[in-house]
């Protein structure tokens, strides 16, 4: 192509940049010097301490202010004649609507969650614009093309995928607060379980963490609603070690939000302080249980406390020791004194315990077991550690109580539990880098976005950033894929729904279908031309009533009836999005199988994939 | 509670006395740094906790430098850290690529980076550099290096940035002793062979990259010398040896003798490199004027080596005479990519890459090539 004829492309183009985190710092400085005149970015957060060694263009004197604004600023210092438009605004505010994406050439996004992902793909979809997405994981990275009728959607099926994979986003607990937290007196539990400012890391790169990708584990598609148990497993693993193990053994001093959840309690925070605290000459096991009630039993009644979190999803189970192990451990396990010559980094809880296959999945009572036993040979035999530990794989202790743990908390969770291989092989699977992997993806970013404005719409690519090369590439650039035909987003593919329409409610179908799967935060459903449910700000009080009416009745019995064969229409004006769903009677429900007590056809979710080395050429 | 808190404080007045204020707070940054792991013993536990309980009272580790810390030891583990904190790098000709390599590395936290380039500042270099500010101002009687000096320190405040003047080719073989890897970019390939060599004859390794990009294509060289590491695998570890050619060895390697997929763009760049060299062309100083002169020392090479033509196509001949100016996307990709190498080579983690890389924005593939005599590996 030409040269001149490409910087005019660029030159006119109207950019619109979502995030201005890891990628999107990178990502900003690469299009202000590549000579992008016109570019707006959107980005809620405000800078924190922790984004400074990764964010570049953020300094220690910019903390607490907007990363928008100050990304603008530090990249006009060296170009300082372009137009740069900073929106300190979240991406989901109704301002940004399809008329305002219709001003623009192309969107680029490098966002850190998936419902803003969704959203954004939803808008571009509507207004008809290219969207450049991108996301990374430590040395993983991906970026894709979507456009309208000739590429996938951010939203359409996933497909089988490499060996090693980048999934940029916690996708476990989507809730569309999951990542605008910090602060104020909102609780939100699960998120803050997770740890919001970790989470957050993670998915913006500031911290590697490509225990998301498995080696051993292929699966879903970055972009695709990968609820897979596997990753939920990971966030157990990522709280195990990333929170627990370093508050037990680590350094004391460090940053930890293993206790934000409790903070909106006012009495509690005491309480969260010194229970970590061993005290001088407590039993050792008595401590132990201490620490177990308290992340697995109290911080979980905590959470629960929280009736608003919990509508949406499987209300985790608080778990106290004593349920699980009624009697003090017997002294099998405590051969503390009998080994006192034994290597201290050699000490084993599953050796003390007499487990032996590392592949076994250990059930609760053996987690506790585990946990406890593991946590008394720390103080026991590694007394001159604790404060200094950081989590390595390689340390068998470590890699027993990081398993124990996350698995008791996936119990809690209703999450499968996972042997100490696999969890060692998430755990110790860490990466460095991120700073880089972030540069590389932006400048990938860069060059899409320039076939997309020059309209080379056969140059396309969809380009993986790998940790291990694959067919001598480190940088593997694929086609990009079809619009899949039945995607509900994308196209005007009908779905299906069996459900009973005689015992199903309006709520369980918005709750279960609309919210739970679609996700449409602000729906309105149709029968025909009459109106069934709506959600706004602007309701008439009548209608608002109406509707909440509607909520409790069954399908059969709304005011227009929805029967076998009825069609109804869902619609998020928001992300201006619109489906229609067909609906069937079906009388009975597998409780097991089917726990929503309906089945809806034409929604994929992403499956576990097999183990797969191809690769999609 | 409150006996133990004067205690400490003490403690720290005291040991604030012996070093001096900057001192002890240098020592207590390098110490939260490292982890102050290393110590053993019962005096050494002893001291890291009187230590770590001096940093929770200490109100003179930031904010910042505790993140800085945290984040980084979790990030890398201690001993990648400390390896890393330790390290000194040296990076020659601050063009786009290079420009971008220095912000990665000096974000990841080495030890200390001395930049060389003596150049002023031209409107061409500031095109893909975001180093420099557009102030005419501050250019005068200034080079590159020293302007993007001054950006790189703001990045992170631990890690020391110099500027070294003068011609690296012509400094004596101790000059590399100080350093544990040496970059160099836009430089000639007689300057590659000669700094190469200088870095193999010192007695501890010097890692050795060159780096170039040209239009919308970049190579990265890398020479490692012998390497072992250990190659994490799941559950085990194995250890790997590595046999790295010389710039100069590798370039000799008779280009029959190369795999046949080998990227074009290693051959493309071969023939420009030599077309500088006979030209005595600075590096990048070419134009498409050039191409007949090109297309004919294409021709004899490839008919000494026998390797057919079309593996070195017109079109991409034509462009990278033509690419004066750095792509920045590029510059972001290559100097992304060499900033994890360096970063593996010196934690001693990962699999790093032997020995060139190869990235064209038109196919969109970043490609490992091995160009090393089959025969012995190197
Ligand atoms: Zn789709």
């Amino acid at each position: 192509m030409d040269a001149e004829q490409q910087l005019q492309a660029i030159k006119q183009a109207k950019v619109l940049m979502v995030g201005a985190g890891g990628i999107g710092c990178e990502l900003l400085k690469t299009l202000a010097l590549s000579s992008f005149q016109d570019i707006h970015i959107i980005d809620m957060d405000t800078i924190e301490v922790s984004n400074l060694n990764r964010q570049f263009l953020f300094r220690q004197s910019h903390v607490g202010q907007s990363k928008a604004k100050v990304a603008r600023d530090a990249v006009l210092r060296f170009k300082p004649h372009i137009n740069i438009t900073a929106h300190h605004a979240n991406v989901k505010d109704p301002e940004f609507n399809v008329d305002f994406y219709k001003q623009f050439n192309i969107v680029l996004s490098g966002l850190d969650n998936l419902d803003a992902r969704r959203h954004v793909n939803r808008l571009c979809l509507a207004a008809d614009i290219p969207l450049v997405e991108s996301g990374t994981t430590g040395f993983l990275g991906q970026v894709t093309v979507h456009m309208k009728g000739k590429t996938e959607c951010y939203e359409c099926q996933p497909k089988p995928t490499p060996k090693t994979y980048p999934v940029c986003t916690i996708t476990s607990t989507p809730s569309k607060d999951q990542f605008e937290g910090g602060g104020g007196g909102v609780s939100l539990p699960l998120a803050r379980n997770f740890s919001l400012p970790l989470a957050r890391n993670l998915l913006t790169g500031t911290i590697s963490l490509s225990c998301l990708v498995h080696p051993c584990l292929s699966f879903s598609h970055l972009c695709t609603p990968v609820l897979g148990c596997f990753i939920l497993f990971v966030h157990c693993i990522v709280w195990a070690k990333d929170l627990l193990f370093s508050k037990l053994f680590g350094d004391k001093d460090q940053e930890n939000d293993l206790n934000v959840c409790s903070n909106n309690a006012t009495s509690s925070s005491e309480h969260a302080e010194d229970v970590f605290k061993h005290i001088l000459d407590e039993d050792i096991e008595q401590y132990g249980r201490r620490i177990y009630d308290h992340v697995f039993g109290y911080n979980i009644e905590v959470a629960l406390a929280n009736e608003e979190a919990w509508k949406n999803r499987n209300r985790p189970k608080p778990t106290y020791s004593s349920d699980i192990l009624p009697d003090k451990l017997i002294q099998q396990i405590g051969n503390l004194d009998n080994g006192a010559t034994d290597d201290p980094s050699s000490v084993s809880a599953m050796g003390s315990l007499g487990l032996k296959n590392p592949r076994d999945i250990w059930n609760l009572e053996e987690n506790t077991r585990i946990f406890l036993e593991a946590l008394k040979l720390f103080f026991g035999k590694r007394e001159k550690e604790i404060g200094n530990l950081t989590f390595d794989k390689d340390d068998q202790l470590a890699v027993e109580f990081v398993t124990a743990a996350a698995n008791i908390r996936a119990a809690s969770f209703g999450i499968p539990l996972h042997s100490l291989f696999e969890a060692k092989g998430i755990a110790g699977n860490i990466v460095h880098a991120v700073a880089t992997t972030n540069a590389i993806i932006a400048g990938l970013i860069v060059i899409e976005a320039i076939k997309v404005l020059l309209c080379d719409t056969n140059s396309y690519r969809m380009t993986y950033c790998l940790q291990h090369p694959s067919r001598k590439m480190l940088l593997m650039p694929v086609e990009p894929f079809e619009p899949n035909k039945s995607c509900y987003v994308c196209s005007e593919t009908p779905l299906s729904l069996q459900v009973n329409t005689h015992r199903s409610t309006l709520r369980d179908f918005v709750e279960k279908i609309v919210k739970g799967k679609l996700r449409m935060d602000f729906p309105l459903i149709m029968h025909g031309s009459a109106l069934l449910y709506e959600v706004g700000d602007d309701l008439e009080e009548d209608m608002a009533a109406n509707y909440a009416a509607n909520l409790h009745k069954v399908l059969s019995e709304l005011p227009s009836p929805v029967t076998s064969g009825t069609v109804l229409t869902v619609e998020d004006l928001q992300q201006e999005l619109s489906c229609n769903i067909n609906i069937k009677h079906r009388e009975e429900f597998d409780e097991e199988n089917e726990p929503d007590g309906m089945l809806l056809f034409g929604w994929t979710q992403a499956p576990p994939m097999n183990m797969d080395n191809s690769l999609p050429v | 509670m409150n006996r133990m808190k004067s205690l400490h404080q003490e403690g720290r007045k005291e040991q604030k006395r012996y070093l001096g204020d900057d001192q002890w707070r240098k020592a207590r940054n390098l110490r939260a740094l490292l982890g102050v792991l290393a110590q053993t013993g019962r005096e050494g536990v002893l001291e890291q906790r009187r230590w770590l309980r001096l940093r929770m009272d200490g109100e003179e580790l930031t904010e910042q430098e505790t993140a800085l810390y945290d984040r980084q030891i979790r990030v890398w583990g201690v001993d990648a850290q400390r390896r890393l904190s330790k390290s000194h790098i040296l990076v020659s000709g601050m063009k786009g690529t290079a420009v971008e390599f220095c912000k990665n590395i000096v974000l990841a936290g080495i030890g200390s980076l001395t930049l060389m380039d003596d150049r002023m500042v031209t409107e061409e270099a500031l095109s893909a550099n975001f180093l420099i500010p557009p102030d005419e101002n501050m250019f005068s009687e200034r080079s590159l290096a020293e302007l993007c000096c001054d950006s790189l320190r703001e990045f992170n405040p631990m890690v020391r940035v110099s500027v070294e003047k003068g011609d690296l080719s012509t400094f004596d073989g101790d000059f590399y002793d100080k350093f544990d890897v040496v970059v160099v970019s836009c430089c000639s390939l007689r300057t590659k062979k000669l700094i190469n060599e200088k870095c193999r004859k010192r007695s501890k390794r010097v890692a050795f990259y060159t780096v170039d990009c040209r239009d919308s294509c970049g190579e990265i060289f890398v020479d490692l010398q012998n390497y072992t590491y250990s190659q994490k695998k799941l559950v085990d570890t194995i250890e790997q040896q590595l046999q790295y050619p010389s710039f100069e060895e590798a370039v000799a390697v008779p280009w029959r003798a190369l795999p046949r997929k080998v990227a074009k763009l290693y051959f493309a760049m071969r023939v420009i490199e030599r077309f500088e060299q006979t030209e005595e062309r600075n590096p990048g100083e070419t134009s498409v004027a050039d191409l007949p002169s090109v297309l004919k020392l294409r021709k004899e090479l490839c008919e000494t080596q026998s390797l057919n033509e079309s593996h070195i196509p017109d079109g991409l001949l034509e462009r990278l005479l033509a690419g004066r100016r750095e792509f920045p996307p590029v510059c972001a990709i290559i100097g992304g990519i060499l900033g994890q190498e360096v970063i593996k080579a010196i934690s001693g983690k990962g699999d790093p890459l032997k020995n060139f890389f190869f990235f064209d924005a038109f196919d969109g593939k970043g490609i490992i090539e091995d160009i090393s005599n089959p025969d012995t590996g190197s």
